[in-house]
């Protein structure tokens, strides 16, 4: 279809027009001198800043090993992969906590009573003001890291399985006694497929402020990581390397993020709300 | 004489209101169904009639009295109660296959069983080409059809239809209702369909039993002994229809009375 290939070409054309024209602007400041350069680099500076921080520190020697790990021993990819695996230790384990006790406080009365209001109390306290004590307890490193970023997923996912798993439609559960559902099945066969869209819900937004999480934590605990490496740069005044930095955040966290929409959107495919899209 | 498929003694169910007040809802309800015989409980929103049906299916036991279905006293609900809801009730997770298989799968059936009954299912109620698909890609209509394909898998001897086509347009009703027969006959299912349509219930019962608005009881039973498949433009049909009606509207009038009053 031209007509409909046309279209696509103008709503391309849309989406890109202003990103290109602020580039564009922001690179003839900068180049006309306007703007201080440490105060805010020109986009091209910053593109060769990221370039240098993303290649391989030395050239390759095959005497030091497979091409490979030469290729992958850029500083960048290193900060990446130490933050990416702090969001996942933590994320699985605040997440998995948080499922487990949701899964817990939806099905049973008695639990949800006791549980309820340390969750309550707990829930509004910003996982960053956990900080000091998250120091205090276990010191510096990976470990505070691990607990900062468990208590970002942690919430959200406890908070939308409860939600998830009380309000399942009673007459599902009522359909499947009369067909003979009880205890286990019921819970795998019914209730869990029935509050899934809840507790994804919650699985996209724990995972949002974990990753919110380890930025803050790597700039305050950690040495390593792409939050660390941003603060490192402001002590160097290299601001097209924080600027290269908050990017890479920005390009990780949106790559994760359509990830876990595309798992979701396949998870729930026999959802109704999806009848359109 | 064999015993009743399902038999109802002096069976009263009482709720509480929010506001703390006794509501009656059956009012020492007496009933005995045959085996395979085709009953309707017809009457108007607030009659009894959908609590009776939940009671028999184990789902909301009664305050006081004795019901009895397959030689057994209610207790809970069980697949030897099958229950088709106006609400579908599929689950929307699982394709139409699954919905149907699903109760075979509880039963703990060899696999080989299951996909042979659920292949047949299918088949009998047009849904084949449809085993793959989810439900809220089917219409009413069809979505009805796997819920009776799926009931039919448990291979119980009732079949409780809570006003099954209330929400399904009048074509497609009728279509559903010759299945449904077809079914019976077919299958020798003893059926306790609950409806409000005057019409349906002369359609297909062997006998309607009429119920009375708040407090619900059995105000009549009236047997159907025209010939099937019945023809809704006879004169006898229509005679038998303007006698229900009549039934029907005191009922109906004492539940717009009782709106009215509340406000």
């Amino acid at each position: 279809m031209p007509a409909g290939t046309g279209a696509a070409g103008k709503r391309l054309l849309q989406s890109i027009l202003i990103p290109f024209a602020v580039l564009a602007l922001w690179e003839g400041l900068s180049r006309a001198g306007v703007i201080n350069p440490l105060i805010l680099p020109s986009p091209s500076k910053v593109v060769i800043r990221w370039w240098a921080y993303l290649k391989p520190f030395q050239s390759y020697d095959p005497a030091q090993g497979p091409y490979l790990s030469w290729l992958v021993s850029g500083e960048l990819l290193h900060d990446a992969a130490a933050s990416l695996f702090r969001v996942f230790v933590g994320f699985f384990i605040g997440g998995g906590l948080g499922l487990g006790l949701g899964l817990l406080m939806g099905v049973s009365n008695t639990v949800y009573r006791l549980m309820n209001p340390l969750v309550q109390i707990l829930r509004p306290i910003p996982p960053i003001a956990f900080i000091p004590l998250a120091i205090l307890w276990f010191g510096l490193g990976n470990p505070p890291a691990f607990f900062l970023i468990s208590l970002g997923a942690f919430f959200p996912i406890l908070l939308n399985t409860i939600a998830g798993v009380r309000n399942v439609d009673s007459i599902y559960v009522r359909a499947a006694r009369n067909l003979g559902a009880k205890g286990s099945v019921m819970f795998r066969r019914v209730i869990l497929p029935a509050a899934a869209p809840h507790i994804l819900t919650g699985v996209r937004v724990g995972y949002g402020v974990s990753f919110i999480v380890v930025i803050v934590a790597e700039m305050i605990a950690v040495n390593s990581g792409l939050g660390y490496r941003i603060l490192e740069a402001r002590e160097f005044f290299w601001p097209d390397k924080i600027i290269a930095g908050m990017i890479t955040i920005g390009v990780i966290g949106l790559g994760i993020d359509t990830a876990l929409n595309r798992l979701s959107n396949h998870l729930l495919r026999w959802h109704r709300s999806l009848e359109s899209s | 004489m064999s015993a009743p498929q399902i038999l109802a003694e002096a069976v009263n169910k009482v709720f509480r209101s929010p506001d703390g007040q006794e509501v009656v809802a059956l009012r020492d309800i007496e009933l005995a169904v045959e085996p395979g015989e085709f009953v309707c409980l017809l009457g108007p929103s607030g009659c009894g009639k959908s609590t009776l049906l939940n009671a028999i299916a184990g789902f909301s036991l009664p305050t006081s009295g004795r019901l009895v279905a397959n030689g057994r006293a209610v207790v809970e609900p069980g697949p030897d109660r099958a229950m088709v809801f106006q609400e579908y009730a599929l689950f929307p997770w699982m394709t139409v296959a699954k919905n149907v298989a699903f109760g075979l799968e509880i039963k703990g059936e060899p696999k080989e069983t299951i996909d042979r009954k659920v292949g047949d299912l299918l088949q009998l109620l047009s849904l084949s080409e449809f085993a793959n698909s989810f439900p809220k890609d089917l219409s009413g209509g069809m979505r009805q059809r796997v819920a009776i394909a799926r009931v039919l898998a448990l291979d119980s001897p009732i079949l409780l239809m809570d006003e099954p086509f209330g929400a399904l347009d009048a074509l497609t009703r009728r279509n559903l209702q010759d299945e449904v027969l077809r079914i019976w006959t077919e299958f020798k299912k003893t059926i306790l369909f609950v409806t409000h349509g005057i019409e349906e219930s002369i359609y297909l019962a062997d006998r309607v039993v009429v119920m009375t608005y708040r407090p619900g009881t059995v105000k009549t039973v009236v047997p159907i002994t025209l010939r099937r498949p019945r023809d809704t433009a006879s004169p006898e049909f229509n005679d038998i229809k303007r006698h229900l009606t009549d039934l029907v509207m005191e009922e109906q009038r004492r539940h717009e009375e009782d709106e009215i009053r509340k406000g």
